[in-house]
């Protein structure tokens, strides 16, 4: 059996967060609106209408560039794309065609491999460009199959920007992550939502195979349908299996359009390439050349601030931070600015708290508790009244740190400082939580928790490491988890020589 | 024959009434169009209450637009709102538009009355209004020839006095070739002084639209009104100042030496009543100098490669799916041929073919590509003419108005009709053809003017001269 390697190109769609159409100034928030709501002679086609470009579109759609690292071309061309469709009113779409917005860029992915390790793969972007989306086609109401078609032109004419990789990606892995990447560029400089389930965000996969070693592409198939990262990760890998499957017993893999089915987990040949539309595509006569000027390009990049992988090796620097570690606070702009916050206040208030035990906190005490307030990474606003401030947190961290509170006491504490918002320190005296090393005090509970465990005991003293737990956790019990962990081990092990 | 700038004065004087105005068009219209056929629908009732309306602003004092009471008609593919617009075609018939065209409103807005929708060739492609689905238009004139086209219902309602101001397209000589044949003005304003938002496109890159009327003046008055910067319109621009220039006198004209060599097929009366064109401006002290415009011979081919391209995309909407004609079919792709197949005319089915081909894969670098670059260097031809000349002066037509079906079994010698007109809209010019003489037989036989880009003013003022000195 031949060993392939699967090479994989994406092609994303991702709404940009505009207003209105990119066009047309009917409102793009239609998707929940009563079909065909929100449109106007423009979007729908009427004789005699013209397009007026979108320049917030414009702006996103040069904000994305610069975070993929594209280069901005001066002059891009509106070309049009024509073909016949009840959803697309005009019988052309405009989009970009040989000379679009953004060209040659790329994405870092920090990759897990299957040993536990991480590995650095970088995905070329091959270029990314505006586009108006089509309207809607229904051939069902629920699961009633209809005899006629409805269109709905809610969506037509909603802003899109096209994003195409380079075929640099080798396996659903890397997919996978260069769309949680791409997600979080896009949301991070505030360009998409990325809402996958709102057609936000929507993949195509070009995958082929080749023997190892081998340069040249293999034929490739394109899968539509995808409508999760999931999705996106599953059809990838039943691709592969089908793909080396046929390979090896010497089929050749027809060039065609697949639909992920995803009720039966596989691909399904939609469309022979052999058909492929003659697109016509031309200049778009009734748009001047888009021009971006130097000045205008500065201007958006100092907008756009710093990006999650500059700040990412930033916290590594300035923290002392791991590279996964650093990738956690930086997964959304507002975690970060949350982490950065929490920080700036162990520098005010002079607290002596490695940045590690800070980040375990925000890791997993905050983050566990914000999904609940339906907030998320990606907004979160640092200094919001619902969230406990930065400044309770990292007393919390210190206290911990310095041997005060032990884990689980900084837990009930956290707890009641999210839910009041009420002081740490206040919280921790109140409760009488103050971590106990006191190693009388501590000599004590174990006399007594060894009284209720003899069987443990005397496993322990057999040599069993083991039967520690259960004599520590009675006295963390009665403690009321205020002993210290370390100095009740010590005196249990005194106590048991 | 009425001046629209004389109707206006009236009205705004009170004078007349607006409604009286309008009674007497609708008059004339109905003792002379059973014979003309210039309209394809008069707007009796709309038009009727927008003259009441004009002449209540007038009794109550209010100050009145600067085409107070004026009867306008709109080509038949320009949208007004509630009203039919077929563009001459069957797979429009019925369609009523949504919304009002830009240049349609900015008459509306300065008291024009919009009298009703005139004749064209389906969808401006022709140049002779024989290719309506509807009917012929006649030529006032004479009424064995054509009008000229595609304008053809404005050029002959204007020419016999149906109304003062009809607006018409030029894609390639839709005002200026019926203009001449008719014996009106015809103004093809520079590209993107006149909004198109509303203008049912056929070749976006060269539609514009423009004004037909009896005098100068009138045509003059009808341009400032339509000009407008629209917003709607990305190619519209905001009109800059013009170079400064008034009188003949000292003007430099310039007399391209392809355009009289290149046309062996010009007709002798042509020939003369151009001749005695430049003698009579000469006589106001123009100066004329020979110009070269060497790419003009690749003019025609040109323009048929990248009109027809920009149409077979443009056409593609009037799929039976939204508004228009609709016939079904078993599968969706029955739907559009049969409805495209019995909607679209065989002019209009040639063009769409032409222009599909043109940018189908593979043709798209030897047609579409190698027609843009020419079209690149018959605009550099006229900017460098232009360092030279004031205006180029050049005939309208090769031939004064043909006979009916003389020309259609040949759409090559139709195509060729429009010669002189053509490369004015490839280079984005202004253009105005003016009356210059007649035949004969009595045959109107036009000249035109060709300016720089927002370059009107030029013109208006010879076309003023010419015609002040031949009142003399």
């Amino acid at each position: 059996m031949i060993e392939f390697e699967p090479v994989i190109g994406l092609e994303i769609h991702t709404q940009l967060k505009t207003g209105t159409k990119m066009f047309c100034p009917c409102k793009t928030s239609a998707s929940e609106a009563p079909a065909n709501t929100s449109i106007c002679p423009v979007c729908t086609g009427q004789p005699g209408t013209l397009p007026v470009p979108n320049m917030k579109a414009v702006r996103l759609g040069v904000a994305a560039g610069l975070a993929l690292g594209c280069e901005i071309r001066e002059v891009s061309i509106f070309a049009r794309k024509n073909y016949f469709y009840p959803d697309l009113p005009k019988a052309y779409q405009i989009s970009q065609f040989d000379k679009p917005l953004c060209e040659a860029g790329s994405v870092e992915l920090d990759i897990k491999d299957a040993k536990g390790g991480t590995y650095t793969k970088t995905v070329r972007v091959h270029r990314a460009h505006l586009e108006e989306d089509a309207g809607k086609s229904l051939h069902a109401l629920g699961s009633t199959q209809l005899d006629h078609t409805l269109v709905d032109f809610n969506r037509c004419g909603v802003p899109l920007l096209e994003i195409v990789s380079e075929p640099d990606m080798n396996s659903a892995d890397e997919a996978y992550a260069y769309l949680i990447e791409l997600k979080k560029l896009m949301q991070w400089i505030g360009v998409s939502n990325c809402d996958m389930e709102k057609g936000e965000l929507r993949c195509d996969v070009n995958i082929s195979l080749r023997p190892k070693g081998e340069t040249r592409l293999g034929r490739k198939v394109e899968i539509k349908n995808l409508n999760s990262f999931k999705a996106v990760k599953d059809a990838i890998a039943h691709e592969i299996v089908r793909q080396t499957a046929a390979l090896n017993l010497g089929e050749t893999i027809a060039q065609d359009t697949r639909l992920w089915n995803e009720k039966e987990q596989k691909t399904v040949s939609m469309r022979s390439k052999e058909l492929a539309h003659d697109y016509r595509y031309f200049p778009e006569p009734d748009l001047a050349p888009l021009r971006i000027t130097a000045a205008f390009k500065e201007a958006l990049k100092q907008e756009i601030g710093e990006l999650p992988k500059a700040r990412k090796n930033r916290f590594k620097t300035e923290y002392g931070l791991s590279s996964y570690d650093a990738g956690v606070v930086t997964a959304g702009k507002g975690l970060s600015a949350y982490f950065s916050a929490c920080m700036a206040e162990v520098l005010t208030l002079k607290l002596n708290v490695p940045a590690k035990s800070v980040l375990n906190l925000v890791s997993s005490e905050f983050l566990a508790r914000l999904n609940g307030l339906k907030k998320d990474s990606v907004t979160l606003d640092p200094g919001d009244k619902d969230l406990i401030s930065p400044a309770n947190l990292v007393i919390i961290a210190a206290l911990t740190a310095a041997g005060k509170l032990s884990a689980s006491a900084a837990k009930t504490v956290f707890a009641k400082a999210w839910e009041t918002g009420r002081d740490a320190q206040a919280l921790v005296n109140e409760l009488g939580l103050s971590q106990v090393s006191d190693t009388g005090l501590i000599r004590e509970w174990a006399l007594e928790a060894i009284a209720a465990n003899p069987k443990a005991a005397e496993d322990f003293r057999n040599g069993n490491e083991k039967a520690l737990g259960p004599i520590v956790g009675v006295i963390m019990k009665k403690s009321k988890g205020t002993a210290n962990p370390a100095a009740a081990n010590s005196v249990i092990r005194e106590l048991l020589k | 024959m009425e001046k629209a700038t004389e109707i206006a004065r009236q009205v705004k004087e009170k004078k007349i009434s607006a409604a009286a105005v309008l009674e007497r068009h609708l008059k004339t219209i109905k003792e002379k169009d059973g014979k003309i056929g210039a309209f394809l629908e008069i707007f009796e009732n709309s038009a009727m209450a927008q003259a009441r309306a004009v002449d209540e602003k007038a009794a109550k004092g209010l100050p009145l637009g600067r085409l107070a009471g004026v009867p306008v008609a709109i080509k038949d593919n320009m949208l007004y709102k509630g009203h039919k617009t077929t563009c001459g075609s069957k797979i429009l018939e019925g369609y009523v538009a949504p919304y009002t065209a830009t240049a349609v409103q900015n008459l509306i807005d300065e008291d024009a009355v919009i009298i009703g929708r005139t004749n064209m060739d389906e969808f401006a492609m022709g140049s002779s209004t024989e290719n309506s689905a509807f009917k012929p238009t006649r030529n006032p004139a004479n009424t064995d020839c054509v009008p000229g086209g595609s304008s053809g219902g404005s050029a002959a309602a204007v020419a016999s006095g149906m109304c003062p101001i009809a607006l018409g397209s030029d894609t390639g000589g839709s005002i200026r070739q019926p203009a001449a044949f008719c014996g009106t003005y015809g103004l093809k304003p520079t590209y993107g002084s006149v909004s198109r938002y509303g203008l049912v496109a056929f070749a976006s890159s060269l539609d514009q639209i423009g004004v037909f009327a009896n005098s100068m003046e009138d045509t003059a008055l009808a341009f400032s009104v339509i000009s407008s910067h629209d917003p709607k319109d990305s190619t519209s621009v905001e009109y800059p100042q013009g170079d400064d220039l008034s009188g003949a006198g000292g003007l430099k004209i310039g007399l391209p030496k392809e355009y009289a060599a290149g046309s062996g097929s010009m007709d002798a009366e042509v020939t003369r009543v151009f001749g005695e064109t430049i003698s009579r401006l000469e006589k106001l002290g123009a100066k004329f100098t020979e110009i070269s415009l060497p790419h003009t011979r690749y003019a025609v081919p040109t323009y048929y490669i990248v009109a027809s391209s920009e149409a077979s995309s443009n056409l593609g909407r009037f799929d039976g799916i939204r508004y228009g004609l609709s016939v079904k079919g078993a599968a969706l792709s029955d739907v559009y041929k049969k409805t495209r197949g019995q909607g679209f005319g065989p002019e209009v089915k040639r063009r769409i073919m032409l222009g599909t081909y043109s940018l189908s894969s593979g043709y798209y670098d030897a047609y579409y590509l190698k027609a843009q670059k020419i079209r690149t260097l018959i605009k550099r031809d006229f900017d460098e003419a232009f360092k030279n000349v004031d205006v180029i002066l050049t005939p309208t037509t090769p031939s004064p108005a043909f006979k009916f079906g003389e020309k259609t079994s040949d759409p090559l010698a139709m195509y060729l009709s429009d010669i002189f007109t053509i490369p004015c809209n490839l280079a984005g010019l202004a253009g105005l053809s003016f009356p210059a003489g007649v035949s004969k037989d009595g045959r109107p036989i036009g000249a035109q003017f060709l300016a720089k880009p927002f370059n009107e003013a030029v013109m208006f003022s010879l076309g003023s001269e010419l015609a002040r000195a031949a009142n003399l």
